[in-house]
């Protein structure tokens, strides 16, 4: 199980950082989420896998999970969802403001083609 | 009250003097001078007990684990200094009043000059070194405002920025020397490192420690090669020259050399860099001084020249040479600030400092002219005026001194060379100012100023003649209590008479004076001289040079680096990352595979894992084609979700479940103003290499996340198992730890959570963009209104859906839930009124302004936490109870569930900010999308 889930962390890592490396900013964005979830997933991982063990206190179950990280990632959650926000609306006003959606803001050949048809 | 109130009140009297200002010029500067006084009164009480030869002590501790104390000290030479800061301060507060013009306000200057009061008085009564150097920053500071206190001027900027360059990067030094210093002294108190000398000096790290505290002390004294910033500093508005660029500030180096001097000194290195650095400065400050045409040039470069003799008396190490030292601390204050003073008036009643033109005053204001005479003849060590004793002991300790060593005779004839050029730079200030013919072209007619403006440079002048008359009977007992503290030890024997016998101190003194007065008389071909050297040896010019260097240098970085292009500077980030990861990993030379039993695979799992990734492969692969990547990365959040299932994790599968279905509509809604297709711009080659790193990048991560998952776990989560249910009432651990024992850093996150609503709230306003006409294929928008089904569904399914999670947010603590989920799913109960029933519906039902309930939210999570500080707990301590309700049954009602209604209100507020804000966006850009205009084609 700990196989997968280092291949699962791997992946959604390889995937995030190619889609990170790309020139316009939709792209980007979907990066970000690929590379969060990746991190999330990490987090979560750092206090070990266990089946079947959630962290709700019962009388007669004395075996839980790391609680810990799963209440950093649970703030991680939303925080990224923030960050996620606040990167696309980024993108979007760059958008307004020069025209393009490149992420250093300038126009390729392309776009200027579409903008003069 | 106690030693704190002396060095907190100029803050305060700061700020009040400031506002004061408003009610006029007058008011500010009597709300200062009355700070100043209270004070002074907060000072006296303790006045005695440093001359009874002991210590006040005041301590608050704030963090004693490292060593960081709020903590002041108060012995001879504190007292010494925070009277001279006092007292100064209080006759500067008094001519300022009548130096600046009549149009200037006074409270900026008064809130500086008070300011810069406390920050110094910080210096010299700081127990804690690290204390003492934040002051020490502070006067800096309050020295660069000061200076560019006139800024329109460009000189004033240059000379204000150039001060704080120097001195800032003396005080990183000294933050160095400080750090070495407390750590070799085991303290960073004075009281301990002051016993600790032994021990520092045998130090192998001395050395270093000894030469950043040098930098810090020489770049604020301005010590060759650092004197150069004090003469640009005399920008600043004279009472400010006096006060802190001769009597107060630039001593601060000097106070640090006295206070460390019983623990640093004694040593081979000390009285090289010490002796070195004073005879230097001395040397160039007094030969510089006399080709000084502007009168407060003369002064700064003979102020450069007094900090060198007294550097180089401590350098000297001798009991008898710190006698001196402090005395000359004390005497140079006295003159020098009158002097300064005196300059002021000749500057405001002439309306130039240009010694070639302001010639014969001695007319005009006979009053002046004594007072700076006397000042001046102090100044030269003329017998009868103060500055005559502690030049006296300084030529006897250098000749003392040099006895034993080889070519020894030359320190003194260095020293009597100095002293020369002293007595001819006061001669020119007294005779080229005062007589020496007519004033030539004169701005103004001068005359004596206010009898108050006189009054603070005579006082400082009486002072001169009493101590220069009587030294045994003002200063002696002063000094004594000062030396001791400096010395740690007993003060020497000494004597403080005008005449000691005729010896070789006496024949120094009267070669000073006669030579400094041939000299004078032969300045003409001197001053041709000088002219002809002007500009060829200029320490500024090498700052300058090194600079503008400094400046190219780190341009230079910059741009190898960044060429403006994103995409590169990620790729030099995660290129470093893989390096540093790689380096690690080779480094460390453990074993991937850690000694933790594995959990077997299942077919489930095995098939999640393959579908996972070829959904992550078909986002990456489609990512061009933005709308489908979208919807695969939806699933692939579904399937995240299901991960947190597998691995008992109910609260992040609940989180993460409703923040992906927000994500997901915000990016959609996101997408309609954005090309729905990506161009086809990279070539293949790039795309080789992005995939490499990508693919380095995932093997990396994958292999992290191996060797740790295969390793056991020391977890300190047991603590917060045991401790949920009795100490935070909940038995949902992970909840409790949220709204609890982490809830300091909740509160943080809603924090975020909130500004990162407000950013995108102000990022969006004003926003305008096209939306869509026709989609990818070029087939035209479908205007048609939203499904009816859908919407009565969504209607109905709404109180539903908060009734669901009010649930959520009410058994949070115990079970699966809490207020972020809660948050999060009446959101998307609300975001589903927007999609299916069209913003113009909802928006008619639901105001847009979420701004109140987001401020709402966070203010009920703070006043919660504050809330238990009432009751004499610490902040955001939750207590609990139990009550029965009837029907519902045993109930629980915990501090903590207000907590968490303040974390469900900003979660729901920032969230709909955030979507419905866009979603307005669309209606002005679309009247169409408009539910009331349905079916018509936009313009």
């Amino acid at each position: 199980m700990e196989a997968l889930m280092s291949l699962i962390v791997g992946v959604l890592t390889a995937g995030g950082v190619y889609l990170l490396l790309r020139a316009r900013t939709f792209s980007v964005v979907l990066g970000l989420t690929l590379l969060t979830y990746a991190v999330n997933l990490f987090l979560f991982a750092s206090g070990r896998l266990t089946i079947g063990a959630p962290p709700i206190l019962d009388p007669e179950v004395s075996r839980y999970t790391d609680p810990l990280p799963q209440a950093l990632v649970l703030t991680a959650i939303v925080i990224s969802f923030a960050m996620t926000a606040f990167v696309i609306m980024l993108a979007l006003r760059a958008r307004a403001e020069l025209g393009n959606d490149h992420v250093d803001g300038r126009a390729s050949v392309r776009d200027s083609r579409e903008s003069e048809t | 009250m106690n030693l704190s109130f002396v060095v907190l009140l100029p803050f305060f009297g700061a700020v009040l003097t400031g506002w004061a200002s408003h009610f006029g010029r007058m008011k500010s500067a009597w709300t200062a001078g009355a700070v100043t006084l209270l004070a002074v009164l907060c000072l006296a009480p303790f006045a005695p007990t440093p001359f009874a030869g002991e210590t006040v002590l005041w301590r608050l501790d704030w963090m004693p684990a490292v060593g960081l104390d709020l903590a002041f000290r108060l012995d001879g030479l504190g007292l010494l200094f925070a009277s001279m800061i006092l007292g100064i301060g209080l006759l500067v507060i008094l001519y300022a009043r009548y130096y600046l013009p009549e149009r200037d306000g006074l409270g900026r200057f008064y809130a500086y000059l008070l300011f810069f009061m406390g920050s110094m008085l910080g210096i010299v009564l700081s127990e804690n070194v690290i204390l003492m150097l934040i002051f020490w920053e502070l006067t800096s500071l309050s020295s660069f405002l000061l200076i560019s206190y006139s800024y329109r001027k460009p000189e004033s900027r240059r000379g204000a920025r150039m001060a704080l360059a120097v001195t800032g990067m003396g005080g990183l030094a000294l933050l160095g020397g400080l750090l070495l210093l407390g750590e070799m002294a085991g303290s960073y108190d004075l009281s301990v490192i002051l016993t600790q000398g032994e021990a520092v000096r045998a130090d192998p790290l001395y050395t270093p420690m000894l030469v950043l505290i040098l930098l810090g002390a020489f770049t604020k004294s301005a010590q060759f090669p650092f004197h150069f910033w004090l003469p640009h500093a005399m920008a600043a508005p004279t009472p400010v020259s006096a006060y802190l660029h001769s009597a107060t500030m630039v001593k601060a180096g000097i106070f640090l050399l006295a206070r460390l001097f019983p623990v640093l000194s004694g040593t081979p290195e000390w009285s090289w860099l010490v002796i070195g650095a004073g005879l230097a400065t001395l040397l160039i400050g007094a030969g510089v001084a006399l080709f000084k045409h502007d009168l407060k040039g003369l002064l700064a470069y003979s102020t450069v020249s007094h900090l060198g003799l007294i550097t180089l008396l401590f350098g000297l190490g001798t009991p008898l040479a710190a006698v001196a030292g402090v005395f000359h601390i004390f005497n140079h204050a006295t003159f020098k600030a009158s002097l300064f003073m005196a300059a002021g008036i000749i500057d405001h009643e002439c309306g130039t400092r240009d010694m070639r033109r302001i010639n014969g005053l001695w007319r005009f204001m006979p009053y002046t002219a004594t007072l700076a005479m006397v000042a001046a003849a102090s100044m030269a060590g003329v017998p009868l005026f103060n500055g005559f004793l502690s030049k006296e002991m300084f030529f006897a300790e250098t000749a003392d001194f040099s006895t034993g060593f080889e070519y020894g005779w030359l320190l003194p004839s260095l020293v009597v060379a100095s002293g020369v050029m002293a007595v001819a730079y006061s001669l020119r200030f007294i005779h080229d100012v005062f007589f020496n013919g007519e004033p030539v072209d004169l701005p103004r007619t001068p005359h004596e100023p206010p009898f108050w403006m006189k009054a603070p440079a005579a006082i400082l002048v009486a002072i001169c003649l009493l101590v220069g008359i009587l030294p045994a009977l003002t200063v002696d007992p002063i000094l004594r209590m000062t030396v001791a503290s400096v010395l740690q030890a007993p003060p020497p024997e000494f004597d403080l008479a005008i005449w000691h016998g005729f010896g070789l101190p006496v024949v120094m003194s009267l070669v000073a004076l006669v030579g400094g007065l041939s000299i004078y008389a032969a300045r003409r071909p001197l001053f041709r001289l000088a002219a002809r050297m002007e500009g060829r040896i200029d320490a500024r010019a090498m700052y300058e040079w090194l600079l503008a260097e400094l400046m190219l240098f780190s341009g230079w970085i910059t741009r190898r680096l960044d060429n403006g292009s994103l995409q590169r500077l990620v790729l030099v980030l995660l290129l470093t990352v893989l390096v540093f990861g790689v380096l690690g990993f080779v480094g460390s030379g453990s074993p991937l595979t850690g000694t933790r039993a594995i959990l077997p695979i299942d077919g489930v799992s095995l098939t999640m894992t393959a579908g996972l990734i070829l959904v992550t492969l078909v986002t990456v692969a489609l990512h061009r084609r933005r709308f489908t990547a979208l919807v695969v990365v939806g699933a692939l959040g579904l399937l995240v979700a299901l991960i947190f299932v597998k691995f008992s994790a109910p609260d992040l599968a609940l989180t993460q479940l409703s923040v992906e279905i927000v994500t997901i509509v915000l990016l959609l809604l996101a997408l309609y103003f954005l090309p729905q297709r990506g161009p086809d711009e990279s070539s293949a080659a790039r795309r080789w290499r992005d995939g490499v790193v990508a693919g380095l990048a995932g093997l990396g991560a994958g292999v992290l996340t191996w060797t740790i998952l295969t390793r056991p776990l020391e977890s300190i989560s047991d603590y917060f198992i045991a401790n949920s249910l009795p100490g935070g009432g909940g038995s949902n651990v992970v909840n409790v730890i949220l709204v609890d024992f982490r809830g300091f850093d909740t509160l943080g996150e809603i924090t975020v959570l909130a500004l990162a609503g407000l950013g995108i709230h102000a990022m969006l306003y004003g926003l305008r963009l096209p939306g869509l006409t026709h989609d990818a294929d070029g087939r035209p928008w479908n205007w048609d209104t939203h499904p009816a089904i859908m919407a009565a569904l969504a209607r109905l399914l709404l109180p539903l859906a908060l009734l669901v999670s009010i649930f959520i947010f009410l058994r949070g603590h115990n079970e699966p839930g809490g207020g972020f989920i809660a948050g999060l799913i009446t959101a998307v109960a609300l975001i589903m009124q927007y999609l299916t029933n069209g913003v113009a519906w909802t928006h008619r039902r639901l105001s847009s302004n979420m701004l109140p309930l987001i401020g709402a939210g966070l203010l009920i999570a703070t006043l919660t936490g504050l809330g238990s500080l009432v009751f004499g707990y610490p902040f955001l301590t939750s207590s609990f109870t139990h009550v029965h309700w009837p029907i519902v049954g045993d109930f629980e009602l915990a501090t903590a569930m207000l907590f968490d209604l303040g974390v469900y209100l900003v979660v729901v507020g920032a969230t709909l900010l955030i979507l419905i804000h866009l979603g307005l966006m669309h209606r002005a850009t679309h009247p169409g999308a408009d539910g009331s205009h349905a079916n018509q084609e936009p313009a």
